[in-house]
């Protein structure tokens, strides 16, 4: 499996596992899996895309997609109904994977993500308070949603911080916070006024429903940004998964990292729930299943981000063909998928208890 | 004796609980430093405040008369490498993998390896005695084995100084003598090894210099031919005792009445 060799003076471990990549003189080592991964994942997105492109009331020909996608037979049908649709399931679904793997390296546990922990709902709760209260327009409601994510997560970090901070802790405080925003969200529904209420219930369980071109520029851009932002300090979310003490001990500034992840998560599922509502559960198994198949120590990064486009990329299609012609909310399959998934995992850390 | 590293009149504990006060220390550089004491007596404080894992409350730690909190947090971590009681190993992280993370302060943002960090890391895993395992998973490991690929992930920070806390707990006797074997032998390649142990009769044969702790305080330092004797023991640990000659390396055994 292994061996030690001379090249030059430098002795160099050869792995299976993995692939050197070299860059001027100085190398990237490459797992094999996330390599496999990768490209499975962006078949997949290719694939699943195309299914969607093709699929609505009366389905398309292959030569109509790509006639429409190389603009030699325009369709607007295509182009700008069933397009923004399939590019919106994969960056939100990258967004709540990423999102996901934050908050699970965060708590140090499988079941701390945002969803499960309640930022989705008080994302949500911050966006209903501006479409009801103040009666804002979309980048309002963002702001809204994003500041409702924070005060959530800040709420739930100081009610389970005593004596330090226990990942298990935060996910029970969570899930009980989760309750209470929801119920509020419930209660902010019924006293909103029928338009409002409509709308925001059409959006309560998540979305993708008559997402266009338009809602897709701002958010993408906010988690381009975000991704690569938290993409660049991915190194120093791996070696916080040593532990406090080495993280800090081989030179990670870990307050600084902390405050960055919780920015970052929150902003990814804010963003998220301002345009789709929220959507649960991606973020809650996304990472899991992304580790998994990549079989990379600890909650990596990009296994998350391509694991989670591609489940809500696939859960939006079966949302839009299981009661066809009524296209569902993404969020009531991803819900279902992502709930047979939480108790399964329930299961498994009761067990190791 | 030359020494790099003090802690100079630092007051150290967790918010209202102070653990210690106005304790200073010369590390001797290129030695082996044992700090001994009874549970609770500030051991593990002191070396977590050695490698800022806890900011006195007054004084300082220095390194080269520089208060360390001063360092960028990578410089210090390519000057000190700590292995603590509770390191925490990501599931599925091989043995490979987690000797790599040493080499974590060395690298810059995009984790390009250089060849130095391939060296080291070979070599961190030679030294451990761990690259059999290499390709193993660390959580499929014994305790023994496991403590010796974190030892190599140490090593593989490549720094001059070593500190660890307790590395011998829930080692069996051979994995102990095997593990103080190897930090005395990275002593004798000119590293400075400090070290929290329980045992005081190991620490009187493999250290130097020998700290003896008690309430938060220094109770006695020096080579241990020099500082153990029965009336030290009685102070520090409570327990009455005979000093013997250790049969094999002629250091001080204690020996409880």
């Amino acid at each position: 499996m292994t061996g030690t060799q001379k090249t030059g003076e430098t002795p160099v471990l050869e792995r299976t596992s993995t692939v050197r990549v070299p860059v001027g003189g100085r190398a990237w080592f490459v797992q094999r899996r996330t390599i496999g991964l990768v490209v499975g994942c962006v078949v997949a997105m290719l694939g699943l895309g195309f299914v969607g492109l093709s699929y609505g009331t009366s389905w398309a020909t292959p030569g109509e997609v790509f006639g429409a996608l190389t603009g030699l037979e325009p369709s607007v049908v295509i182009a700008e109904w069933r397009a923004p649709r399939v590019v919106a399931g994969i960056l939100f679904g990258a967004a709540l994977g990423v999102a996901g793997a934050i908050f699970q390296n965060l708590t140090r546990n499988p079941m701390g993500s945002p969803d499960i922990i309640g930022l989705d709902a008080g994302a949500y709760t911050g966006a209903l308070l501006v479409m009801t209260v103040f009666a804002g327009a979309s980048v309002t409601v963002a702001f809204g949603a994003v500041a409702g994510g924070l005060v959530t997560a800040a709420l739930v970090y100081s009610l389970s911080r005593s004596n330090g901070l226990s990942g298990m802790r935060l996910v029970v405080i969570g899930i009980a916070v989760n309750a209470m925003v929801t119920a509020l969200n419930n209660w902010l529904v019924l006293r909103a006024e029928l338009e409002v209420a409509m709308a925001a219930v059409g959006w309560n369980s998540g979305s993708l429903n008559g997402i266009d071109w338009e809602d897709l520029v701002v958010p993408g851009v906010v988690i381009a940004v975000l991704l690569t932002v938290i993409g660049l300090r991915a190194s120093a979310l791996q070696q916080s998964a040593l532990g406090d003490s080495i993280a800090v001990s081989t030179g990670v500034p870990l307050e600084r990292q902390r405050l960055l992840m919780v920015l970052v998560g929150v902003g990814c599922t804010a963003t998220v729930t301002a345009v789709a509502g929220p959507v649960m559960f991606v973020a809650l198994a996304a990472p899991q299943i992304g580790r998994r198949l990549a079989q990379a120590p600890g909650v990596p990064l990009l296994p998350a981000a391509l694991t989670g486009a591609v489940l809500l990329q696939f859960a939006d299609l079966v949302a839009q063909m299981l009661l066809a012609p009524v296209s569902l909310p993404v969020g009531v399959v991803t819900t279902a998928i992502g709930g047979g998934y939480l108790i399964w995992l329930l299961a498994q850390e009761v067990r190791r208890r | 004796m030359t020494t790099r590293l003090s802690a100079q009149d630092v007051t150290l504990g967790y918010g209202d609980r102070v653990v210690s006060t106005r304790l200073s220390l010369d590390v001797p550089d290129g030695a082996f430093t044992a700090v001994v004491g009874p549970n609770g007596c500030g051991k593990s404080t002191l070396l977590r405040a050695l490698v800022r894992l806890l900011k006195p409350a007054e004084g300082a730690i220095t390194l080269d008369s520089r208060s360390v909190s001063d360092l960028p947090a990578k410089g210090l971590a390519r000057e000190l490498a700590f292995l603590p009681q509770d390191p925490l190993a990501p599931e599925g992280i091989t043995v490979h993998q987690l000797v790599s993370r040493g080499r974590y302060p060395h690298q810059s943002l995009l984790a390009l390896w250089t060849p130095e960090d391939e060296r080291a890391v070979a070599e961190a895993m030679v030294t451990a005695e761990v690259e059999d395992l290499a390709d193993r998973p660390v959580a499929e490991l014994s305790g023994g084995q496991r403590q010796r690929v974190w030892v190599a992930m140490v090593l593989a920070q490549d720094t001059p100084y070593l500190l660890l806390d307790e590395p011998t707990s829930f080692l069996d006797i051979t994995h102990q003598y095997r593990l103080l074997a190897l930090l005395s032998r990275l002593r004798d390649e000119g590293r400075t090894v400090i070290a929290v142990l329980h045992d005081i009769n190991q620490a009187c044969r493999f250290a130097d210099h020998l700290v003896a702790m008690k309430d938060g305080r220094v109770a006695a330092e020096g080579a241990a031919a020099d500082v153990v004797d029965a009336a030290l023991i009685k102070d520090v640990f409570d327990l009455p005792s005979v000093i013997v000659a250790d049969p094999v390396s002629g250091t001080p055994m204690v020996v409880p009445e």
